[in-house]
């Protein structure tokens, strides 16, 4: 094993563990924009995808290339967007409620 | 600057940008910071993607040394805007309750980019030198996750939009056919491996076709993973399968060789091990066992009228509903995925305010694989407008029921039965679930007697604390809501 493979492979383990620790505290109400997060997250392929395209010179790597990267973008874009508008909408109370609050 | 210099620059973003997902998925700890968290880690993205695409341009760049052609500007270009528009679009129009589909296309296009991205590589390295053994064990997982994740994602979104039925699909054979593929893919990998460490002596054509067999037995095998599954247990496969494009990010980083691919793929596929534990913990099923699939009826989809009750059930009406309501000190409302169906949310926010108006205490009940997402009934209330703070998780709400006048259950029902505590027969039996049955009285907004996913009778309906409001569960919101005005 080439010694890139094995820092790759070290990498690797100490971000899954990094993934256990950071992940493990999130409340329920959370569940949901975790994931979507997260998968907004493994659009990173994205980057994979700006590589291989570079790197092309056949029309099947161009094509497998667009394709990916049409792929790639929906999933970075469309998450982040899509978690963004959930999270905006946890509130903790909103400002016409205290009425409710003060009659108890 | 230096060609090395360009390169370590280069790497260091990359290092900045992973190190925005970890922090932004830290933020996610609270609702206080979780959007800043988002934003921090789309920073992150931008921040990899821009500095990658100007590295590309670059000419002696190590990728392509005279800096990429036309083509490659045009190809991630035009992918970019197509896929991102079409992404931006989805994102902006889609309403909450169709969520779970959602977030299923985008991690099936995920899957689908890093399994690309691995067989790309392939193409490109079959033949050469440059074709180790380490790449080609890569190239057949990242391929192999990838695929099964795509297929199997857009089974479980099209199950959750209606478009596959979303009881369990089995037909003759399909278990099989599960069986194969998975089988193929191993036989697959173990020839492409013995190619790459010339043990077999395969022409590139043959190599090619090899990865191809493969990709397709992955592909049929996300298929037939995910049909068997019913759509209760769908918190589970979701985020089962999150946490597969995460994994098949990474292996096409090792593919390629991109820390930053594998540290992103690396954090998404803990993250998602970790909810899918947690969502079968909550279900007191393994894994394992949900994957197997064939469990329940699938879909709250079509009545069957009321009748098959267990023993007597008391029918309530609206008006007196109302009144035990209104009269009430503490309400705990209990939502399920007939609140989801029914795109309730609002009708039950209404209601509660009303309550709370008149000095109610109103809480929300959550189990945690309510609904088809994981928290996918916070996310729906949420919209409407509730206040975080009232949403009680399980074991934060179990000790209340005693001390509630009224539980309100709209749409939820296996959580609620008291059977997975008292019956050791009873399939769910084990399973952790809301004490609605100890509250005093106990309303259940219901369209018919039709049993929940686990199609067994819920006992809570026997309950001679118990009044069934049958009607759905907008309209039998918005009649409470209309009905407490009224006194």
């Amino acid at each position: 094993m080439s010694p890139e493979l094995l820092n790759a492979l070290a990498i690797f383990v100490l971000a899954i563990l990094v993934g256990f620790e950071v992940i493990s505290k999130v409340p329920a109400t959370l569940h949901t924009p975790l994931m979507s997060g997260a998968n907004s997250i493994h659009g990173i392929v994205m980057v994979g995808a700006m590589l291989i395209a570079a790197s092309a010179d056949n029309w099947l790597s161009y094509l497998l290339a667009f394709v990916a990267m049409v792929f790639g973008a929906a999933n970075v874009v469309g998450g982040y967007v899509v978690t963004d508008r959930m999270l905006q909408m946890f509130r903790k109370r909103q400002p016409a409620k205290p009425v409710a609050e003060a009659e108890k | 600057m230096s060609q090395p210099t360009t390169d370590a620059l280069v790497f260091l973003a990359w290092l900045v940008g992973a190190a925005g997902f970890v922090l932004g998925l830290h933020q996610m700890n609270s609702p206080a910071t979780a959007r800043r968290g988002n934003q921090l880690s789309a920073a992150g993205m931008g921040l990899a993607v821009i500095v990658t695409f100007l590295w590309l341009l670059t000419p002696g760049n190590p990728i392509r040394p005279g800096g990429m052609g036309v083509e490659a500007i045009a190809i991630i270009l035009v992918g970019f805007v197509l896929g991102g528009g079409i992404g931006l679009w989805m994102a902006r129009k889609v309403a909450m309750t169709a969520m779970p589909q959602l977030v299923s296309l985008f991690n099936a296009v995920g899957g689908g980019a890093a399994a690309l991205v691995a067989i790309d590589d392939y193409v490109h390295v079959v033949g050469t030198p440059e074709l180790s053994i380490s790449t080609a064990i890569f190239v057949v997982l990242g391929a192999v996750i990838g695929s099964v994740t795509f297929s199997g994602s857009l089974i479980a979104s099209g199950k959750l939009q209606g478009l596959v039925p979303g009881q369990p699909i089995t037909f003759p054979g399909s278990r099989l056919i599960t069986a194969i593929t998975a089988l193929g893919a191993v036989v697959g990998l173990v020839v492409l491996v013995a190619a790459a460490a010339g043990i077999l002596s395969l022409t590139v054509e043959v190599q090619l076709i090899a990865l191809g067999l493969i990709v397709a037995a992955a592909l049929i095998f996300g298929i037939t993973l995910v049909l068997p599954i019913g759509g209760a247990d769908m918190p589970v496969v979701i985020s089962l399968l999150n946490s597969f494009t995460g994994t098949a990010a990474a292996m096409a980083g090792f593919v390629i060789g991109n820390p930053v691919l594998i540290i992103a793929g690396a954090l998404v596929g803990a993250s998602g091990g970790i909810l899918t534990k947690l969502m079968a913990d909550a279900m007191n099923r393994s894994i394992g066992n949900i994957m197997v699939g064939g469990f329940g009826t699938g879909d709250a989809g079509g009545d069957a009228g009321p009748a098959g009750a267990a023993g007597n059930v008391r029918e309530v009406g609206v008006d007196d509903a109302a009144i035990q309501l209104a009269y009430a000190q503490k309400v705990v409302i209990v939502p399920g995925y007939g609140l989801a169906v029914a795109q309730a949310q609002h009708a039950c926010r209404e209601l509660a305010d009303l309550l709370e108006q008149r000095g109610i205490e109103v809480s929300y009940a959550i189990h945690p694989v309510a609904g088809r997402m994981p928290g996918h009934m916070n996310v729906l209330l949420a919209e409407a407008n509730v206040p975080y703070p009232q949403l009680k998780e399980m074991d934060e709400i179990n000790p209340e029921f005693e001390r509630t006048d009224v539980a309100l259950v709209v749409g939820a029902n296996d959580v609620t039965n008291p059977a997975a505590r008292s019956n050791p027969k009873s399939p769910i039996y084990g399973m952790p679930i809301l004490d609605v049955d100890k509250a005093r009285s106990i309303i259940v907004i219901k369209r018919s007697m039709r049993p929940g996913y686990a199609g067994i009778d819920n006992e809570l309906y026997a309950d001679p604390k118990t009044g069934m409001l049958f009607a759905d569960a907008r309209e039998g919101l918005a009649a409470l809501t209309a009905a407490v005005k009224a006194l």
